[in-house]
Parts: structure tokens; C-alpha cells; sequence
């Protein structure tokens, strides 16, 4: 299939993957770093033949993807991470209904209203639920701009194929970033990719009603529910995590990064093996499901360095995985900053 | 002889778990009934609330959606714009529409979304057991507001239609009441007019119907129907808003 | 000449139609149904006019009104 190249900024490549996916519905609020997402789709929704809307509100925009959803439709909305709070009661009411929908999160610095700089603290809200109930929803962490071109359409994809809620998490370095990247000659087209789905609502003409709801007061029938989702989380973590890893052979130290975090990491790592230190990385694409299976290396003298915009979220999930059969350090910074190269190389060091 | 009433095709023949006397009963049989009369049944989409009216989809034989509590007109809003050809309604308390979903309510109508809105006003948060509403009276008791509404400490009624008839998105708003079979009547003409406007494309229609809460308002049902006449209605005139 | 059936096991006992009959045909039971409620009962006296009043009131859809 030819492709075409262009330079674009991360915001616009989800957005335009999206649309490439088939995407016919989009609602969002403004909020920085991820207007060039908003506005990209207010000029080319439309021109596809989907439904944009500016919404009052996120709170307001993910109750329109939870209606687009249940009429059939590919819905995506996007924020940043004080929006993305606002969302959790909807993102937990698409997960029990079991709707499909792509929710990005371009992560900006917290808590509260914080500042406008890049940041993972998001992490734990995206993969430990972040709204109520026992419920997950999967989580594509894009470390380029291509990638997040690419996971943009597995987004809706899986969505659609286990009927809940799909996260794109990137942060402000990722979404205002320009990179050239390769996309599809076709013009997008909405609902290019929409099979008649013969749970939604339609109109009852020929059918029983449909009914999309969470809600099950009778005996036993919310439990059942909850197995039913269980049922499908297993089948995910089974099929669905994704991952790339680099030198994990001869490694003594393994680098374990996300999104930009990890091209930052990827640098040092280079600069650390032309100067024959044994360095390998792992970079988890899904955060949830997380690939447990990146981590089963034999040699136990390895020590993991996990490297965030966060004070230590994935970091959970790593020791978690690796259960003590080796040494997990870290290396963090929050509120907008940035880990250096430098300031890597030096923890690795330490380390070795 | 000839079967003059019946059940509508619309409603379900299931007995409901509303209170007896509760106006829902009521309303549900009404919006059964204009469906059934303009034949839209199967292009009907229903989203229901969260309040005592939560498993309205229980009782309505069309394609129906839960929301969020205060989200229904969001998820119209989405459900219209996707799929213009569906007769889409949302069915609201008064908690629902004018306290949490206010923001939700006041947008979708300032758009000018083409949707019908059935709103039932009873003073009161009924399923949570009868907590105050932004509807309820001055003077009103309820489990909170122990002493009777203060304007003070509780600030005045809501007039949310009136609000929203200052919109040059909003097309139509009539205010009924349930407290006769004269004004049921009335308010069945209104949810038709309001399904209608839908159909012609009109615009945002909006029916506010007084409506009784025997259980939380501690009056049995034809006091209650008596309460709205004697005092819901001097608070909330009936009629024609826009 | 008209006259109503109504469902006495949906019927909730809240007794609307009984002060809405015009003619004051429907009665409380002292029977209880089988959702241990006081159902109404028409008084069929052959005086039913056919207004669907009760109907019209019945919260839950319980009467049929025939003419």
C-alpha cells in the first residue's frame, strides 16, 4: 500500500490517524498541550462526513462519545491530564457498559492545575482505573510520532474489538513535536471501518430493543457483569501487550522507559554501549495490559533502572512484574521536568 | 362494543416499581402513547436518568440508553448528530436536569440540538428518599432541609424553564401538571407537540411536568395531586414559556 | 353505555380513579392481591359513561376502558 510522507506534529498525527481509522465522531474542550488535536479535527471531521463538537466541558465531551459510541459510531475525545480527571466517571461508565471508545491524554505537569510542561504522572490514573469499579481500560503509550500516527488507528481497533474504553497516553514533548512521518494515501472517510454493530441503538425496527447500560440491581447480575469483563481483561493481557526491547542479551543494567521518556533513554543507552557498557531497554507500548513477558530474563544479577516523569508509577508495575528475582532502581523527575541523558548516564553508572 | 383505552405498544405490560400514585406511572403511559400514535416506535431512542425513573428502559419497548447522572443531553446530543434519522428523547428529574446536569441541559438547548426533553418536576430528590431539589418550595421540608426551604441557607426555587426560553437555540417549552385527568390530557398533547417538533426538525423542545411524589412528600396520592394544584403551580405557573 | 376492566394484580391501591369516577363506580376492595395490595373494583351498575377519566389517571396503565 503506497504511502505518502509528511511533516506533522504528534496532536495532529493521532488526530489523523484517527480519521485514517474511520473515526465519525469527535467531542473535546480545549486545553493545552493538546489543542493542535482539537483543531486538527474541527477542519477535517467534518470534511470526512463525521460529527465534530466543541463541548462545554470534558465532563460533557465524554458523555458525547459514551452517546456516539452507543449509536455505532468510532468516538474518540482528547484532553490532558487535569480534563482527563474530569472524564473518569464517563471512562468508567463506557468500561461497564461495554462500549468501544479512544480517549487520548497528552499528560501536562500536576497535581491540580500544575503548568503546561510535559509529564508521565498520569500512569497510575490510566492503568489503575482512575474511575470506579473493577474495570481497566487498555493503554497505548506512542513513543514517536509515527508511533502515535500508527496506535492512533490500533486504538479504535481494540476498542471495538473488546468493547471498552482505549487510552492513548502521550505528554506535551510527544503531542507539540514535528516529525516526517509515512501515512496512507487514501483521503479519510468516516465510518469507513463501521460494520453494523447489532448491539447498538438503531431504532428497534426488526429487533428487540437494544439497552446500553451499567446498570444491574438484580441478584447476582452486576457480579456476573464483573466476571464477563474479568473474562475479557484475561484475554488481553494474554494477546494484546506489546513492547520493544533493545540489547537484552549481554545487558547488566536494562532501562525500562515510556513514550519520550524512552527516546531520551535510547540516547543515553547509545552513548553508554559506544563507550562498552553492557546496557540493554525495554519500552512498553501497552501500559495495560503491561508486558510482564519483556521482563523473564534469566540472569539475575540485572538490575533494572526505570526511568519516568513521575515520581515512580510504571516503577510499581516493574517491581511488581519482576517480584524480586532482581534489583529495581529509579530515576525520576516531575512537575515538567525532564530526565537528561546526562543525568541517566550518571545514575547508570552509579549502578554498574 | 369497542376497546377504547388499552396499554400502548410502547409500554411494556410489566408492573412498575414506582411508589403508587407516583407520577412516572403517568408519564411513561404518555410518552408510550405519542409513540404509538406517530408511528415511531422503531426509530424511537430513549435515554433515561438517574433517579427513581433509572429502569425506565424496563418498561419502554424501543431501543433505549442509561446515563450518567446530569449527562442524558450529552449523550443525545451525540446519539442525534450521529444519527439524525432517530427519534431521540431524554427523560429527566429535576436533580438530573437543573442541578447536576445544568451545564449539560443549558448547552444542548443553547445549541439548538433537535431533541425532546421530558422533564418531571416533583420538588424533590425521591429515589435517594427525598432530599431537597433545586425545585423544591420555600418552606418545603425535606431530609434536608429539615426546617423547610430558607432562602437564606438554601437559596430560591429554580426556574429552569424560564432560564432556558432565553435561548434563541431553544424552540419549545410548555410547563403541564398531572394533578387531574383534564390537565394529563394536556400535558399528552404537550409530549406530542414536543415529539412532533423533533420530527419537522424544529428544533429543542422542552415539556416540564409537576408531577407527585406521595412518599417523599408524606401525602397520600390524591393529596399530593391536590398539593400541586394548591401550591406547586403558584411557584411554577402552568402553560406556554416559548 | 361503557364499562372498564381492570387489572386487579397490577393495580397498586392508590385509589386515583376511585376520586376521579365522575359517577363514583370504582370501589376500594378489601381483598388484597397478590402483591399484598388493596386493589379497586368496578362497581359495574351499568352507569359507566365511558370518560376513560380513571384510565387517564391510572398511573399504571391498569384499565381498560370499553365502549
Amino acid at each position: 500500500m503506497p504511502k505518502k510522507k509528511i511533516l506533522i506534529s504528534g496532536n495532529e498525527a493521532i488526530a489523523e490517524g484517527a480519521l485514517q481509522a474511520g473515526c465519525s465522531f469527535y467531542a473535546g474542550y480545549p486545553i493545552t498541550p493538546q489543542n493542535e488535536l482539537i483543531a486538527y479535527m474541527a477542519q477535517y471531521m467534518p470534511k470526512t462526513g463525521g460529527v465534530f463538537i466543541q463541548a462545554e466541558s470534558e465532563l460533557a465531551a465524554i458523555n458525547m462519545v459514551y452517546g456516539a459510541s452507543a449509536a455505532g459510531a468510532r468516538a474518540m475525545t482528547s484532553s490532558s491530564s487535569p480534563g482527563i480527571s474530569l472524564k473518569q466517571e464517563g471512562i468508567s461508565y463506557i468500561a461497564g457498559a461495554e462500549l468501544p471508545a479512544v480517549i487520548v491524554n497528552i499528560m501536562r505537569g500536576g497535581p491540580g492545575l500544575g503548568n503546561i510542561a510535559p509529564a508521565q504522572s498520569d500512569y497510575f490514573q490510566a492503568t489503575r482505573g482512575g474511575g470506579h469499579g473493577d474495570y481497566h481500560t487498555i493503554v497505548l503509550a506512542p513513543g514517536s510520532v509515527q508511533e502515535a500516527y500508527d496506535l492512533a488507528q490500533t486504538s479504535f481497533y481494540l476498542a471495538d474489538k473488546y468493547r471498552m474504553p482505549v487510552m492513548i497516553l502521550g505528554d506535551g514533548i510527544l503531542g507539540q513535536m514535528m516529525e516526517p512521518i509515512l501515512v496512507s494515501h487514501k483521503s479519510p472517510a468516516a465510518n469507513r471501518h463501521n460494520k453494523q454493530k447489532p448491539w447498538a441503538l438503531s431504532g428497534c425496527k426488526g429487533r428487540k430493543p437494544n439497552i446500553i447500560k451499567s446498570f444491574a440491581l438484580a441478584e447476582g447480575a452486576l457480579e456476573e457483569l464483573n466476571l464477563k469483563l474479568q473474562r475479557k481483561y484475561k484475554v488481553i493481557k494474554n494477546k494484546e501487550s506489546r513492547f520493544e526491547n533493545l540489547f537484552l542479551d549481554d545487558a547488566k543494567v536494562v532501562l525500562v522507559a515510556y513514550g519520550t521518556m524512552a527516546r531520551i533513554a535510547k540516547s543515553a543507552l547509545g552513548r553508554l554501549r559506544l563507550a562498552g557498557k553492557k546496557i540493554g531497554l525495554i519500552r512498553p507500548i501497552t501500559l495495560w495490559p503491561f508486558p510482564e513477558r519483556a521482563f523473564c530474563l534469566r540472569n539475575k544479577r540485572i538490575k533494572y533502572l526505570v526511568i519516568e516523569m513521575s515520581y515512580g508509577q510504571m516503577l510499581e508495575d516493574v517491581r511488581l512484574t519482576v517480584n524480586g528475582k532482581a534489583g529495581v532502581e529509579f530515576l525520576g523527575r516531575s512537575g515538567g521536568g525532564v530526565p537528561s541523558e546526562e543525568e541517566i548516564i550518571n545514575k547508570v553508572k552509579k549502578i554498574l | 362494543m369497542e376497546k377504547i383505552f388499552f396499554r400502548p405498544e410502547a409500554l411494556y405490560d410489566v408492573p412498575t416499581h414506582y411508589c403508587p400514585g407516583c407520577g412516572h406511572g403517568i408519564v411513561h403511559r404518555l410518552v408510550a402513547q405519542v409513540i404509538d400514535q406517530l408511528g415511531i416506535r422503531e426509530k424511537t431512542i430513549g435515554i433515561a436518568p438517574v433517579g427513581c425513573a433509572v429502569v425506565a428502559y424496563d418498561y419502554w419497548n424501543f431501543d433505549c440508553s442509561e446515563a450518567a447522572h446530569g449527562r442524558a443531553l450529552a449523550v443525545a446530543t451525540a446519539i442525534k448528530r450521529v444519527r439524525p434519522q432517530n427519534i431521540v428523547f431524554t427523560y429527566q428529574g429535576d436533580g438530573d436536569l437543573a442541578a447536576i446536569g445544568t451545564n449539560e441541559t443549558i448547552h444542548a438547548a443553547s445549541r439548538g440540538e433537535n431533541l425532546t426533553v421530558i422533564f418531571i418536576n416533583n420538588a424533590v430528590y425521591g429515589m435517594t428518599g427525598g432530599q431537597m431539589a433545586p425545585t423544591t418550595l420555600l418552606g418545603q421540608k425535606t431530609s434536608t432541609t429539615i426546617d423547610g426551604r430558607d432562602r437564606e441557607k438554601h437559596g430560591y426555587p429554580l426556574k429552569i424553564s424560564e432560564m432556558l426560553a432565553l435561548l434563541p437555540g431553544v424552540y419549545y417549552i410548555e410547563r403541564v401538571s398531572l394533578h387531574n385527568p383534564q390537565e394529563v390530557l394536556k400535558t399528552k398533547r404537550a409530549i406530542r407537540q414536543a415529539f412532533e417538533n423533533q420530527i419537522n426538525n424544529s428544533g429543542f423542545s422542552l415539556v416540564e411536568i409537576l408531577s407527585p411524589c406521595p412518599t417523599c412528600w408524606g401525602l397520600n396520592p390524591k393529596e399530593s395531586l391536590d398539593w400541586i394544584r394548591d401550591y406547586m403551580q403558584k411557584e411554577f405557573p402552568l402553560g406556554r414559556i416559548k | 353505555m361503557a364499562k372498564i376492566i381492570i387489572n386487579q394484580d397490577k393495580c397498586k391501591g392508590c385509589f386515583l380513579c376511585v376520586s376521579f369516577c365522575p359517577k363514583g363506580l370504582i370501589k376500594k376492595s378489601a381483598k388484597l392481591n397478590k402483591r399484598g395490595l388493596n386493589f379497586v373494583e368496578f362497581d359495574d351498575r351499568g352507569e359507566c359513561i365511558g370518560c376513560m377519566q380513571c384510565a387517564v389517571i391510572c398511573p399504571d396503565c391498569c384499565i381498560e376502558v370499553y365502549k
